[in-house]
């Protein structure tokens, strides 16, 4: 017979006791949910700081002798953006059964994302200033360097995914393997599409 | 409003209007620079706009997942501190009468908005747990085939969760009487009227009269 002590530890033995839950958000979306809000709050601690040096200071932005690579940025900017496109034919062609579309939009997603990273690097060397050139310096690199480590995560999100795809994982009915370094992705972009409007265009 | 990172395809449509929006605002910006703000404002404003007419449109209306075959009957009962009202019971055993019933009876927690901020509700699901095993056990001996569960605090979205995996013929949602009723007060009853595509009973069930009733 079994007492009612032995069947608590069963109970317990194996795993946790199962998370109360409401049926509106799947945990692993909610979980990416809320790192994204932490993100948003990360990134708006960094823009308040540009903004206070830039309403501050009187001169044009950028300042003298300063000048920000706009045109290899934008280029960058173009890349950056159609990864997304890619990252969602990706999970677009999972939903619809198609492994070689999820495999291509997966493959491409990273070699656009890998080239945007090495530009970046790319110009850090060519850009004439560094962080310690004042506010300056230390918000430009601040900005796209908190930018590109983020680059830099979902590069590394999305080669497990890539792998994984490539060893027969994810269906239609499972892939919330893509579609979450998916979301993450697409919040990467349109940060950058931020970033490259308010600190290079405006 | 839809979360605009709750799927891939919703974070997509972020960036392509992220893009959109910035664009407006560079070129407006280039041509002049008040231009761009004057722009900027507009945009943001529309944007706050679309945001607060989006939150104020009614949820899309929600049916059950299946209908229940001739002769079966499936109840879906909506009660919290009158789970275990004498009048509920009736009216299920009475409702359940000449079908093969099968009742889920939800007893949404009890939960003050700060303690639902806190995510305090491990002792408000236990005594809507308690409240719930009594309410099963008096069913039961009536003869009545039923099951239940705790459900979220918001009555509305308990009865959503719930539906989605019980293909409910009816909801009967219990309240105090009115004055005396929060979820009346809420407009509870009304709301669940215009939300859920299934026919909806109201039953009062008056506990202080109940308990005079025994006593006398």
């Amino acid at each position: 017979m079994t007492t009612h002590a032995e069947a608590s530890h069963d109970a317990h033995a194996l795993h946790p006791p199962e998370a109360h839950r409401s049926s509106r958000v799947e945990p692993a979306v909610l979980g990416m949910l809320l790192f994204i809000a932490s993100e948003v709050m990360l990134f708006g601690s960094f823009f308040t700081a540009y903004f206070f040096v830039r309403v501050n200071g009187d001169a044009e932005w950028p300042l003298e002798p300063f000048e920000l690579p706009k045109f290899v940025a934008g280029v960058n900017t173009a890349i950056l953006v159609t990864s997304s496109f890619t990252i969602h034919w990706a999970l677009q062609s999972i939903k619809r059964g198609s492994r070689a579309g999820l495999q291509a939009g997966l493959v491409l997603t990273l070699a656009l994302g890998l080239t945007f990273l090495l530009t970046q690097v790319r110009e850090y060397s060519r850009v004439g200033f560094n962080p310690a050139d004042g506010a300056f310096g230390t918000i430009f690199f601040g900005l796209t360097g908190l930018h590109g480590a983020h680059v830099f995560v979902g590069l590394t999100l999305l080669t497990f995914a890539t792998i994984r795809a490539f060893r027969g994982h994810f269906s239609p009915a499972h892939h919330a393997g893509v579609e979450i370094p998916g979301i993450y992705w697409h919040f990467v972009d349109v940060m950058w599409i931020v970033v490259y409007s308010t600190v290079y265009l405006l | 409003m839809r979360n605009p990172f709750k799927s891939e395809a919703d974070a997509f449509r972020l960036v392509i209007l992220a893009l959109g929006y910035f664009a407006l605002i560079v070129v407006a910006a280039a041509i002049n620079r008040w231009l761009g703000l004057a722009v900027f404002v507009l945009l943001t404003l529309g944007a706050i706009a679309w945001i607060v007419r989006a939150r104020r449109e009614p949820p899309e209306r929600t049916g059950p997942i299946r209908r229940s075959a001739p002769g079966e009957r499936r109840i879906l009962v909506i009660a919290n501190e009158t789970v275990g009202g004498e009048k509920l019971r009736e009216e299920i055993r009475r409702r359940a009468e000449d079908y093969e019933e099968r009742v889920r009876v939800i007893c949404p927690t009890l939960l003050s908005r700060m303690r639902f901020i806190a995510s305090d509700e491990d002792g408000a699901r236990a005594q809507a747990q308690e409240r719930l095993e009594h309410s099963l056990s008096r069913l039961r001996e009536v003869g009545v085939n039923c099951e239940g569960e705790v459900g979220e605090a918001d009555p509305l979205q308990a009865i959503a969760d719930a539906l989605r995996t019980f293909g409910a013929d009816e909801i009967i949602i219990s309240t105090h009487p009115e004055g005396r009723s929060l979820w009346l007060e809420r407009g509870v009853v009304r709301g669940a009227r215009e939300r859920f595509d299934v026919p909806i009973t109201h039953v009062v069930v008056d506990l202080e009269a109940e308990h005079e009733e025994v006593r006398g």
